[in-house]
């Protein structure tokens, strides 16, 4: 898609073909323009501490897994146990997440959050509104409900705009999952 | 070599309903390429429920559809509006863009076309010849080997991915981490399951998929400020001229080839090829200074080698049981749920799939070549359509989607879950991609790998006694000591200076 981050840099891959590509360093200079470009409308790199943070986490997960795979029994090579392959792969987590601490203040692609990362967080509160609601009073009032949201608040349409659009989206939706293919999803009407 | 399976597979494609499928894939491949918002491994993923109703052959028919047809169409944004729909067609901008200033949109749109057609069918042809011999070489695979090429296919990705390539390893090592959840396969003990039901059976791969790929991807595009309304530019003669197919005619071929060789490498895919074909393109030219102005080798070459590479990339997948890229991923994981287990054995075990899939493929070229010309204007005005209308309905799909699966709201929540950790990850600069690959390939991983070391009896330099797993185990090293290599050799040229 349109993110630079799936764009496929040429540069530092360690294949065969990087020779080919990279050689041409003017073409770097192209592609980097373009993922510049698309930039423009993304937030800022984020700062050390984020990236340290990020880091942390990776370990603290490395950890849990390695200790969780103790208790498991790891057996021995001859004979693996349940926790062998977990113990092998937290280890090895664990050890890149120390060498990504270490590089914490020169990694420079993650982003910060911004005033803006509220609305991805407003965006995940209507979805578990959604399913926290769903079994009760079925899946029509949430889903128009997070429709206007998304419409009117995250993606400021006009309210006009958005109270159509949501009661045509849960009235397709009625039609198409409970009218047509009589899926078993809980429903109001 | 035994022909009447192939002609047999054509019988498959030719059933009403493949031929429907083919078609809604190809379109709703062409309509995601062309909107930005969703890359095609995110609206495959989405799509997974739907594919529970009906036919494997159908399904994988539809999927594949969408994948290669994704490549045609985010070649229109890129030429109109500078805007790549697909990363695989972010070298297209310079050139297609230019031409389009010079009032050749139409040109440029008509020769990619024509390119992707030609590099597409290509390479059906080259898989239709290669699969069987690759397929018929790894059936003597034992479970070292399987060892040997997971481990190289997931380090492969991960490095060759875009972002940090760090990063992406970690990724993969999450995705390892999260197929262990569960029961074990060899003594039945419970994994990381913290006495939930829910998880006994382990982690279900369509939630990881729909959450990291699709609300993922959606949140994510939340935080994107408002562009500024671009006008597309106008299309006039789709119709490219002889001098311009006669300029192209080269890159055509040469981009057929290139896209073809590097889809197969894991890791390789639409993306690489077509930056790798333009490389290649420019550094052939008699005048290297036309490329970015314009030049129509630079629409030509890009645009043939990522629709060769889409399909090409489908043979370790059909004849390794190993996936590429992400998208394969997602194709692997809708296999499995629908009970096909794709290696070596498919070929001639369920020859039915197998060429009914690689078959439809030229039918689905066609169709693309017929319909992309006559309807860029259609696909103009599609370009209007807001994200933020797309946005709620893509969540809602995605939210009964996956509840239909199982009727199972624990699934939403995962859904959810995967959604929150996908948008994080792409924040923080961490490529999702390898996390699903990995996670589809983890078991496999981690069973192969038991299974070596009880044949070695605890003895891993098993491993490198046998040929075949000893070979992919010295590429595997040598592709993760080749940054540290470069940094070596790097530091030597400096010091020499």
């Amino acid at each position: 898609m349109t993110n630079p981050h799936d764009a496929g840099t040429p540069d530092g891959t360690g294949h065969d073909t990087s020779g080919a590509v990279g050689d041409d360093t003017h073409l770097d200079d192209l592609v980097r323009e373009v993922e510049a470009a698309e930039h423009e409308y993304r937030p800022p790199a984020a700062g050390v501490l984020s990236n340290a943070i990020t880091a942390l986490v990776v370990i603290a997960l490395g950890i849990a897994g390695v200790f969780g795979s103790l208790a498991l029994g790891v057996g021995a090579a001859a004979e693996p146990g349940p926790g062998t392959w977990p113990l092998l792969v937290s280890g090895l987590l664990t050890m890149l997440g120390v060498a990504l601490l270490a590089l914490a203040r020169r990694t420079g692609d993650a982003e910060r959050f911004t005033a803006t990362s509220w609305l991805v967080l407003a965006g995940v509160a209507t979805m578990i509104v959604f399913v926290a609601v769903i079994e009760v009073v079925g899946f029509e009032i949430p889903a128009a409900l997070l429709c206007l949201v998304w419409l009117r608040f995250l993606g400021r349409e006009s309210w006009r705009m958005s109270v159509v659009t949501s009661l045509a989206v849960v009235l397709g939706f009625y039609l198409v999952f409970v009218a047509a293919l009589a899926v078993p999803i809980p429903h109001l009407f | 070599m035994d022909l009447s399976p192939v002609i047999d597979g054509f019988g498959v494609v030719l059933e009403p309903t493949n031929l429907l499928y083919c078609l809604i894939g190809v379109v709703v491949g062409m309509l995601i390429g062309v909107l930005p918002g969703l890359g095609p491994a995110a609206t495959i993923a989405i799509l997974l429920p739907v594919t529970f109703g009906i036919e494997p052959v159908t399904a994988i028919i539809m999927l594949a559809g969408i994948f290669y047809g994704a490549q045609y169409g985010g070649t229109i944004t890129s030429v109109l509006l500078r805007l790549p729909g697909e990363a695989s067609s972010v070298v297209t901008v310079f050139d297609g863009h230019a031409l389009a200033k010079k009032g050749k949109a139409g040109t440029a749109l008509g020769i990619a076309a024509i390119g992707s057609f030609v590099g597409g069918t290509v390479s059906i042809i080259a898989l239709s010849l290669l699969a069987p011999l690759v397929a018929g070489f790894a059936l003597d695979f034992g479970p070292p080997e399987y060892t040997a090429l997971a481990l190289l296919g997931i380090l492969l990705v991960a490095t060759v991915s875009s972002g940090h390539r760090l990063k992406a390893i970690i990724a993969a090592g999450v995705g390892l981490l999260l197929a262990t959840v569960g029961r074990d396969g060899f003594t039945s003990a419970e994994r990381f399951t913290f006495d939930n039901l829910s998880l006994a059976d382990g982690l279900d791969f369509v939630p990881i998929a729909m959450g990291l790929f699709g609300l993922g991807e959606i949140l994510y595009n939340l935080e994107e400020r408002h562009r500024a309304e671009q006008a597309p530019a106008t299309v006039a003669n789709v119709w490219p001229s002889r001098a311009d197919l006669r300029q192209s005619a080269g890159a055509i071929g040469r981009g057929s080839v290139l896209g073809f060789l590097l889809g197969i490498l894991p890791g390789g895919g639409a993306t690489l090829s077509s930056l790798a074909a333009y490389a290649v393109e420019k550094r052939r030219a008699k005048d290297p200074s036309r490329f970015g102005k314009g030049a129509i080798e630079g629409v030509a070459a890009p645009e043939t080698a990522n629709n060769a590479a889409a399909t090409s990339s489908f043979i370790p997948l059909l004849t390794l049981g190993i996936p590429a890229n992400a998208t394969m991923a997602v194709i692997f994981g809708a296999l499995l749920i629908q009970g096909v287990s794709p290696g070596p054995q498919l070929v001639t075990e369920d020859p039915e799939l197998f060429w009914g899939v690689v078959n439809s493929m030229y039918l689905g070229n066609i169709l693309l070549l017929v319909m992309s010309i006559p309807l860029v204007g259609l696909f103009v005005r599609i370009l209007r359509v807001r994200a933020a209308v797309l946005a709620p309905i893509t969540v809602l799909i995605t939210l009964i989607g996956v509840y239909t699966v199982n009727n199972d709201v624990f699934d939403i929540v995962l859904v959810i879950v995967f959604g929150a950790l996908g948008y994080l990850m792409k924040k923080l600069g961490f490529d999702p991609g390898p996390l699903v690959l990995a996670f589809v390939l983890g078991s496999l991983l981690e069973d192969s790998l038991r299974r070596s070391l009880l044949i070695f009896d605890g003895d891993a330099t098993g491993f490198f006694t046998r040929p075949i797993s000893g070979t992919l185990l010295v590429v595997f090293v040598l592709v993760a000591a080749a940054p540290a290599l470069r940094a070596l050799r790097e530091r030597k040229a400096a010091d020499r200076h």
